[in-house]
C-alpha cells in the first residue's frame, strides 16, 4: 500500500459528515409503496370482509361460492386461462423455434413483427375481431360466404371460442418472447454433443433442446394463463353480447348501479389469490431448472437447416401473425375510412367524415388524448426512476428492510388490473387523500401496475453492473446521491429509457384499472374507446384505436433511437 | 364578449353524434361558450354522477336521462336546480314539466322493433312482441340492456307490466345478441350483423333510414314503449350560468327542430313540426310510460333482467 493511497481516504473522512439525504428519501419510496399497494389491497380485504352497514361477515364468500351468478363466470375464467395457456403453448413455441433456431427466411422480420403485436392494446384487437368475425356483418364470414355459398358463419367471435381465440392472439406473443430468447441463449455445443455422438436431429430435440427450454415453457404458458385470467376488455366485448361473464367482467358489473363493493371486493380475492399460487408456482418451477444454461462460455446455437420446408415455415409464421396484426389491422383501416363497417371501403363507401367526427366534434378526444399522455408521460417517468431507486436500493442494501421493498415492488404482478382498481377505489374515495376525480388516482394505479416489469428490467441491469465504480466513487468522497446520480444513472441510461417506453406502453393500453377509476374529468383513450364501444361507434373507434397505436409506436421508435444513440457512444463494457 | 360564460358539461345519454351536433350548434350560437359531451348509457350516468357526488365531485352542468325515473330521484335527493327556460314556461304541456321547475323533456322517443329490409321481407316482419318469440327468429335478435341504457329500463318495465316477465323469459332462450346502448341494436340491425332488433331507440331507427340503411321499424300491435328524456340543471353545477343558458337554448323551438330533423327524435314542444316520411306521433299506439314506478323498482327490474339473460 503506497503513500499515495492515503491521501484520498483522508479526504473522504472529512466529507463523511455531511447529510446524506438518501436514507429518507428511501424511506419516502417504501412508504409510497406502501400507500400505493398495501392500503388498497387492505380495504379490499376488509370490504371483502363486510357487509352493507360495515359489519364483519363472511356471507360475500358465501354468496361467491354458492350462487351460480358468481359460480359460472369462475369456471367460465378457468376454462379460458387454461385454454388460452395451451394454445400460446403450442403456438410460439414452434414459432420461437423456428425464429431461434432455424434458418427460417424472415426470421427477423417475424420478431419485429410479434413485438409490434404487442403493442395492440387487447381491447382494440377484440373490437377489430368483432368487425372481422361477427357472425353475419363480419367481413370474413361474408367472404366466406360468398366464397362457399355457405349459410353458416366460419368464426363466430361472441362465443367462448371465439373470446379464447381473440384472448390466444394478444398472449402468445409473451410466450414467443420468453421461448425465443431461451432458445437465443441456449448453448449450442449440448445439440452439437449430441450430434456428435450420433443422435438424429429428433433425438437431439427430444432429449437436449426440449428439457432444457421446457422451464421457460412452462414459465410462459404460466405468464398466458394469468394474462387471460385477469383481462378485462376483451371479455366485456365479446363475452356480454354472447351473453356470458368472466370473473373480470362480473366484478365491474358489480360497479355498476346499484354498486355492490362488497361484493366486488370479494370476487377480486379468488383472482387475487389464484395469480399468488401460479407465480409461486412459476418461481418454484424456473428456481429449480433455470440452471440450464450457468456455466463457462458457449458458442452461438446451431442454425438447423430446413430445406424445402424453409418458405413454408416462413409462410406458417406470417399465417399465424395474421390473426394478432394484419387481419385486425386491415379491418380498422376498413373502419376508418367506410360509411359502414360492415362494407368494404371501395368508392361508394369510402368516406373520411370517421376523422371529421373523431376530431372534429367529438368533445371528448381532446381532454382524453391530453389525460393519456399527461399520465403515460408522467406515469413512464415516476415508474422508472422507482424502479431505479429500489433496485438500487435493493441490489446495495441501502437500508435495513430493502427485502421488504423488492417484495412490494413486485407484488403489484399478484395484482389484477382490476383488482388494484377497486382496491383504489376504496382506499382513495375516502378521506384524509380523496384522490378519486383526479388525474393521480390513475397514476397511483398506472405506476402500481407497471412497477414489477419495471423493477425486474432495471433489476437485470444492475446485476450487470459491478459496484466497485459506486465504492471507488463513495471512497472520492461523493454522497450516496451524487454516485447515483453521477455513476449509476449514466451507466444505467439505455435499460432506464428501455423500462420508460415499456411503461409508456402499458398505459396506453391499460383499461382495466382505469375503467373503475375514471371520472368525466379524467377520462383516458382506452375508457373513451370502451365506452364508444357500448354504443356501437365503431368508426370513431378504428380512428382512435389507430391513432393510440400510431402514437405508442411514434414514441417508442424516438425513445430506443435516442437510446440506441447513447448506448452506441456507451462504454462498451460497464464494471470493474 | 361572451367568454366569462366559459363552458358547460353536459351528461346525456343520446346518441353521442347527436349529441356533438347538438352542442355545435349551441357553441355556434353563443360564440365562448365551448359544450363537452359525457355521453354514456342513462343508467351507467346516473351510477356515474352518484359516485362523484359521493366523493364531492361536481362535474356535471346540465344532465339529460333517458331514463325518466332518474330525475325524480335527484329531485327527491335535492341535486337540481329550479329553472323554467322561457320556452317550458309558455309552450310545454304540463305532463311534460315538473310542477316545481326541476326538470322538463328534452326529448321524447319510443322503443320500437325493427328490421334489416335486406334480410326480412316486409310481410315476414314481426308485427308484434309476441311474435319475436318465433322459433325463426332464434339468433337472428339483437336487444339492448336495462343495466345500461335508461331507454331500454323504460321500455322493460312497461313491456313487463304488460306482457308478463314470462315473455323476456321466452325471449331470452332466442339466443339474443345482448348490446348495452339503446342506440346499438339499430346499427346491428343496419350492418347486417342480426335481422331483428327486440328494443332501441326509435330516432336513430329513422335516422339510419334516412340515410338509406336497410331499416325499418315495426310499430308493435301490443303498443310500443314509450320513452322520455327529461333534463334539468344540477343543484352544484359548477358552472351555473353557462347551465341555464345551454338548457333555455335546448328547450326552444330551435333546438327541438334539430333533434326532430337531424336527429330523428320526438319533441314536446308544439312549435315542432315532425319530420316528413316519419310517422305521426298521435298514429303510433304507444304504452304508458311510469317513471314514477321505474324510480322505485329499477333494481328489482335489473336483477329479475339478469336472471333470464345472465349478464
Amino acid at each position: 500500500m503506497s503513500l499515495g493511497r492515503t491521501e484520498p481516504s483522508a479526504s473522504v473522512r472529512s466529507h463523511t459528515p455531511r447529510f446524506d439525504i438518501t436514507r429518507p428519501a428511501l424511506i419516502g419510496v417504501a412508504l409510497l409503496l406502501a400507500a400505493m399497494i398495501v392500503l388498497p389491497m387492505g380495504w379490499l380485504v376488509v370490504y371483502a370482509l363486510s357487509d352493507r352497514d360495515g359489519h364483519a361477515t363472511l356471507a360475500n364468500f358465501v354468496t361467491l361460492f354458492t350462487d351460480a351468478a358468481f359460480v359460472e363466470p369462475l369456471k367460465t375464467t378457468l376454462t379460458i386461462s387454461v385454454s388460452v395457456s395451451l394454445i400460446c403453448g403450442l403456438v410460439a413455441s414452434p414459432l420461437g423455434w423456428l425464429v431461434a433456431r432455424t434458418d427460417m427466411p424472415l426470421a427477423r422480420t417475424v420478431r419485429t413483427l410479434v413485438m409490434a403485436s404487442l403493442v395492440t392494446p387487447p381491447f382494440v384487437g377484440a373490437i377489430a375481431w368483432e368487425m372481422l368475425a361477427a357472425p353475419n356483418s363480419g367481413l370474413l364470414n361474408q367472404f366466406w360466404r360468398a366464397l362457399t355459398g355457405a349459410d353458416e358463419a366460419l368464426i363466430n367471435i361472441y362465443s367462448l371460442g371465439g373470446l379464447i381465440f381473440v384472448i390466444a392472439c394478444y398472449t402468445f406473443p409473451y410466450v414467443f418472447i420468453l421461448v425465443a430468447n431461451a432458445l437465443d441463449r441456449m448453448p449450442g455445443e449440448l445439440e452439437d454433443a449430441s450430434s456428435m455422438l450420433g443422435a438424429g436431429t429428433w433425438a437431439t430435440a427430444r432429449r437436449i433442446t426440449i428439457p432444457l427450454a421446457l422451464p421457460t415453457l412452462l414459465a410462459g404458458v404460466l405468464v398466458a394463463f394469468l394474462q387471460a385470467l385477469n383481462l378485462f376488455g376483451s371479455p366485456a366485448i365479446l363475452a356480454i353480447p354472447a351473453g356470458f361473464h368472466t370473473l373480470t367482467t362480473k366484478i365491474w358489473s358489480l360497479f355498476q348501479f346499484p354498486p355492490k363493493p362488497q361484493l366486488a371486493a370479494a370476487a377480486a380475492v379468488p383472482l387475487l389469490v389464484l395469480t399468488i399460487v401460479l407465480l409461486r408456482t412459476q418461481a418454484a418451477v424456473l428456481g429449480r431448472r433455470g440452471y440450464a444454461v450457468l456455466g463457462g462460455k458457449y458458442g452461438a446455437p446451431r442454425l438447423i437447416r430446413l430445406g424445402v420446408w424453409r418458405y413454408p415455415a416462413a409462410a406458417l409464421a406470417m399465417f399465424v401473425l395474421a390473426m394478432p396484426l394484419f387481419l385486425p389491422y386491415f379491418a380498422l383501416f376498413n373502419t376508418a375510412f367506410s360509411k359502414m363497417s360492415s362494407r368494404l371501403v371501395g368508392p361508394e363507401t369510402f368516406t373520411l367524415q370517421n376523422f371529421r367526427f373523431t376530431f372534429g366534434e367529438l368533445s371528448a378526444t381532446m381532454p382524453a388524448l391530453q389525460n393519456t399522455f399527461t399520465l403515460a408521460v408522467a406515469a413512464a417517468t415516476l415508474g422508472a426512476l422507482l424502479a431505479l431507486l429500489i433496485a438500487y436500493t435493493v441490489a446495495r442494501k441501502a437500508i435495513p428492510g430493502y427485502r421488504w421493498l423488492s417484495f412490494l415492488a413486485t407484488a403489484p404482478l399478484a395484482i389484477p388490473g382490476i383488482v388494484l382498481g377497486v382496491g383504489l377505489f376504496l382506499a382513495y374515495t375516502r378521506p384524509p387523500l380523496t384522490l378519486y376525480g383526479t388525474l393521480w388516482i390513475l397514476l397511483i394505479a398506472f405506476v402500481t401496475i407497471e412497477l414489477p416489469a419495471a423493477y425486474q428490467q432495471i433489476n437485470s441491469a444492475f446485476h450487470a453492473m459491478h459496484p466497485e465504480l459506486e465504492e471507488a466513487a463513495r471512497m472520492l468522497g461523493a454522497t450516496r446521491l451524487r454516485t447515483v446520480r453521477d455513476i449509476v444513472f449514466p451507466l444505467l441510461r439505455s435499460a432506464a429509457i428501455a423500462t420508460w417506453c415499456f411503461i409508456f406502453v402499458g398505459v396506453i393500453r391499460e383499461l382495466s384499472a382505469a375503467v373503475v377509476l375514471f371520472t368525466s374529468e379524467t377520462k383516458v383513450l382506452s375508457v373513451l374507446i370502451f365506452d364508444l364501444k357500448e354504443s356501437g361507434d365503431v368508426g370513431a373507434i378504428a380512428v382512435l384505436s389507430l391513432s393510440m397505436v400510431l402514437l405508442t409506436t411514434i414514441v417508442v421508435v424516438a425513445a430506443n433511437r435516442f437510446a440506441v444513440g447513447f448506448a452506441n457512444r456507451a462504454p462498451s463494457r460497464i464494471g470493474g | 364578449m361572451t367568454s366569462w360564460l366559459g363552458k358547460v358539461t353536459w351528461y346525456t345519454s343520446v346518441d353521442l353524434p347527436l349529441a356533438e351536433k347538438v352542442g355545435k350548434a349551441f357553441e355556434a350560437k353563443y360564440p365562448g361558450v365551448t359544450l363537452r359531451v359525457e355521453r354514456s348509457g342513462a343508467e351507467r350516468n346516473f351510477q356515474r354522477i352518484g359516485q362523484e357526488y359521493a366523493s364531492r365531485i361536481y362535474n356535471c352542468d346540465v344532465v339529460n336521462s333517458s331514463d325518466a325515473a332518474h330525475l325524480i330521484i335527484w329531485k327527491r335527493e335535492k341535486m337540481l336546480a329550479a329553472y323554467v327556460p322561457e320556452d317550458v314556461a309558455r309552450d310545454f304541456p304540463a305532463t311534460h314539466k315538473d310542477p316545481d321547475g326541476m326538470f322538463a323533456s328534452w326529448r321524447i322517443t319510443l322503443s320500437p322493433i325493427a328490421y334489416n329490409t335486406n334480410l326480412v321481407k316486409a310481410d315476414e316482419a314481426p308485427k308484434s312482441f309476441a311474435d319475436l318469440l318465433d322459433p325463426k327468429w332464434v339468433g337472428k335478435i339483437v336487444k339492448a340492456h336495462p343495466g345500461y341504457s335508461g331507454t331500454i329500463m323504460t321500455a322493460t318495465q312497461q313491456l313487463s307490466r304488460d306482457l308478463g316477465w314470462s315473455w323476456f323469459e321466452k325471449l331470452a332462450k332466442q339466443k339474443v345478441m345482448q348490446v348495452q346502448s339503446a342506440t346499438e341494436p339499430p346499427k346491428k340491425i343496419a350492418q347486417g350483423e342480426r335481422a331483428v332488433m327486440a328494443d332501441g331507440g326509435e330516432y336513430l331507427v329513422l335516422s339510419l333510414k334516412a340515410r338509406g340503411e336497410p331499416v325499418e321499424p315495426v310499430y308493435a300491435t301490443e303498443g310500443t314503449p314509450l320513452v322520455t328524456g327529461p333534463s334539468g340543471i344540477m343543484a352544484n353545477a359548477p358552472n351555473p350560468n353557462a347551465a341555464r343558458l345551454f338548457f333555455a337554448w335546448s328547450m326552444t323551438a330551435e333546438a327541438q327542430q334539430l333533434n326532430v330533423d337531424a336527429g330523428g327524435l320526438r319533441s314536446a314542444h308544439p312549435a315542432v313540426k315532425e319530420k316528413a316520411g316519419v310517422r305521426k306521433f298521435s298514429d303510433i299506439k304507444t304504452l304508458r310510460e311510469e317513471a314514477n314506478v321505474v324510480a322505485d323498482k329499477a333494481d328489482e327490474i335489473k336483477a329479475q333482467y339478469v336472471k333470464y339473460f345472465k349478464v
